[in-house]
């Protein structure tokens, strides 16, 4: 789908552990720009801490995580904040600032890191918020609107900045087909027009065969992760036994899992 | 016939050896949860005389079974497993028996069972140290980003939202009034009470008032005052704080490039440093004004009386101490709130251990700084 350019991220044999105890080790893959790459793997693999040491919230035991050429890893607080303003971040339930209506929280980076004036602030958030289908919500607070509207103004934050990478943490958990659908959609979406690197965490078959371009499949019992192409290729090409059966939701057959996918 | 857990339970439960060296355990009737287990200690009696070699089941009587009977002859395989005496299923219900087989089809995870083994005293005494000074680490190590945080604000360059410090102030402020007027007027009254008690066996009824003026304005005011907000704001603090840490805010602040230290942290000392002496000499006139209402009723003194003993009592150091004191435990308050909300982990009963312990915590070191003023000033004379 996307021609494989220089790699934007690059992680360098990566170990995550926490004290003496590792989740994995040896993480060795790369993400070229613009591309949608999948972090898959069972409840309890390492997906999410995987995301968390990327983006810096933990750090890792051993290796490097690089963005451009740049190192993400060894960098000083300062140049990780510089960094991490090109990265947006929809966090698993969202993370709306409680305190805040939508509008503040899609303000918030806006008003730190732009010299746009608060009506400015305002007209972009409101922007912001129409692209993931919640005009008119503007002045609403977290609590009063549901969960899967929560997940969207989430993403709707993370794009305040016009990020270069976006990072999606169990995008489809707790939403229902439709809405799950139409948030790999706005996903594609904005991969082609803002030319995001997207990375997802999940282990929802059907996004990872409509949205992935490249993935890393996390084995929590080996604790190493291997770094394949194209998802909906791997049905065909696969050989880890214990792959296959993840992708066929543990033994169904290939055919069954790509007309549902 | 046994009947399982002394009540009749309607099931029926038969031990029969049969001659070559198998045992028959016939189950009859219905075994329901409700009447409790099939009894285990006719089986393993029968087997403990090493002769049986096979179980094997007859259950052609059995009308009902649930659980009961499920768990039942779980035990029972264990025994058997143990003692190398084989078990034949065929003569179980089918249902049963998929049960069984499903029970088994994963095998029991190596190490994944917690071992209730009791550690050796002094590894435990061990770890208890080394967990008081790791909490000691990170508290200093807390105070210390707080520190640099607020040499952020002097310079004018920390970063928080004026909204959130606003309705801090207020939460701290303003609504804290109605708790502080009753606990207040009601400790003044307390102390006059006590005061007079004493004072009037020397007919020294007038210095109830030195005496109440004194104690609040020196110790009652601030500690109240302090104890308060320690148990309204401080958990307050830790519980949102805690609650932000498992919503994954604090995450989203982080990535956002915002430091929680100055964007939650700081706001909420700024306001209870600034509201705790507002407080204190609210809750010292407060006092005063219980201390007085309990005079005049009780004692013979008049009001314009008692307002002139206190007015001569205290001294603008007793003032000033007392709300010395107070800025103090207002930093502790909001410092050991806040620490215990970061720290807290990701669930509902982590969130309401923070708040707790950010209490406990309030209330020791208010109560040991208190005691540290009191030496100090002691010293100084003051």
């Amino acid at each position: 789908m996307t021609a494989a350019g220089p790699p934007h991220i690059t992680v360098r044999n990566l170990t995550m552990a926490f004290g003496t105890f590792i989740v994995m080790r040896d993480l060795d893959f790369t993400i070229p720009r613009g591309e949608v790459f999948i972090i898959m793997g069972g409840s309890g693999s390492g997906k999410s801490t995987l995301l968390r040491h990327m983006i810096g919230l933990n750090e890792p035991a051993q290796g490097e995580v690089l963005y451009d050429t740049e190192n993400f890893t060894t960098a000083d607080p300062e140049t990780r904040l510089r960094m991490l303003r090109r990265v947006g971040v929809l966090y698993q339930s969202g993370a709306l600032f409680s305190s805040m209506t939508l509008a503040e929280n899609v303000g918030l980076p806006l008003g730190e890191y732009t010299g746009l004036s608060p009506a400015e602030i305002r007209d972009v958030a409101s922007v912001k918020l129409s692209l993931v289908g919640l005009k008119g919500f503007e002045d609403y607070y977290p609590s009063e609107i549901s969960g899967g509207m929560q997940k969207r103004a989430g993403l709707a934050r993370a794009m305040a900045l016009d990020p270069e990478v976006l990072y999606f943490d169990e995008p489809s958990a707790g939403l229902d087909p439709i809405s799950s659908h139409l948030l790999d959609e706005l996903i594609l979406e904005l991969r082609d027009s803002l030319g995001a690197t997207v990375v997802v965490v999940t282990h929802e078959l059907a996004s990872i065969f409509a949205i992935g371009d490249a993935c890393i499949f996390l084995d929590p019992e080996t604790r190493t992760g291997t770094p394949y192409g194209a998802p909906r290729e791997l049905l065909k090409t696969a050989t880890d036994p214990k792959l296959r059966r993840f992708l066929t939701r543990g033994g169904e057959s290939p055919e069954t899992v790509r007309d549902h996918g | 016939m046994a009947e399982a857990g002394g009540q009749p339970a309607h099931g029926e439960i038969a031990v029969v050896p049969t001659g070559d060296g198998g045992l028959l355990v016939r189950l009859a009737g219905t075994w329901r949860l409700a009447g409790g287990l099939p009894s285990l200690a006719e089986v393993s009696q029968a087997i403990a005389g090493g002769r049986v070699r096979v179980v094997r089941f007859d259950t052609g009587d059995l009308r009902g079974w649930d659980s009961a009977v499920l768990t039942f002859l779980g035990s029972l395989e264990a025994l058997c497993r143990a003692r190398q005496i084989a078990v034949e299923r065929d003569g179980l219900p089918p249902g049963l028996q998929r049960l069984l087989a499903l029970a088994e089809a994963v095998p029991e995870k190596q190490g994944a069972r917690r071992s209730a083994v009791d550690e050796p005293w002094l590894e435990e005494i061990g770890e208890e140290a080394l967990s008081v000074w790791n909490q000691v680490a990170t508290g200093l190590a807390f105070l210390g980003e707080a520190t640099l945080a607020v040499g952020r604000l002097l310079r004018g360059k920390a970063r928080y939202r004026r909204v959130d410090f606003l309705v801090v102030l207020q939460a701290a402020g303003a609504e804290a009034l109605p708790i502080v007027t009753l606990i207040s007027v009601l400790v003044g009254m307390i102390l006059a009470f006590v005061g007079a008690v004493q004072l009037t066996r020397f007919g020294a009824q007038i210095y109830v008032a030195d005496l109440v003026a004194i104690a609040m304005v020196r110790e009652m005011g601030c500690i109240m005052t302090a104890i308060i907000m320690a148990g309204r704001t401080g958990s307050g603090f830790a519980a949102q704080l805690g609650t932000m840490k498992v919503t994954q805010e604090i995450d989203a602040l982080t990535t956002f490039g915002f430091s929680p230290m100055e964007f939650l942290v700081l706001p909420r000392i700024l306001a209870l440093s600034l509201m705790m002496p507002l407080l204190c000499v609210y809750s010292d006139v407060l006092g005063i004004i219980g201390g007085g209402l309990v005079s005049v009723g009780m004692l013979d003194l008049t009001a314009v009386q008692y307002f002139n003993e206190s007015k001569a009592a205290l001294t603008l150091t007793s003032y000033s101490t007392g709300i010395g004191k107070s800025v103090v435990f207002g930093v502790l308050i909001a410092l050991a709130g806040c620490l215990r909300g970061m720290q807290s982990g990701s669930s509902s009963s982590a969130v309401g251990d923070a708040a707790t312990s950010a209490v406990v915590t309030s209330i020791v070191l208010i109560v040991v700084a208190d005691g540290m003023f009191a030496v100090v000033f002691n010293v100084l004379g003051i």
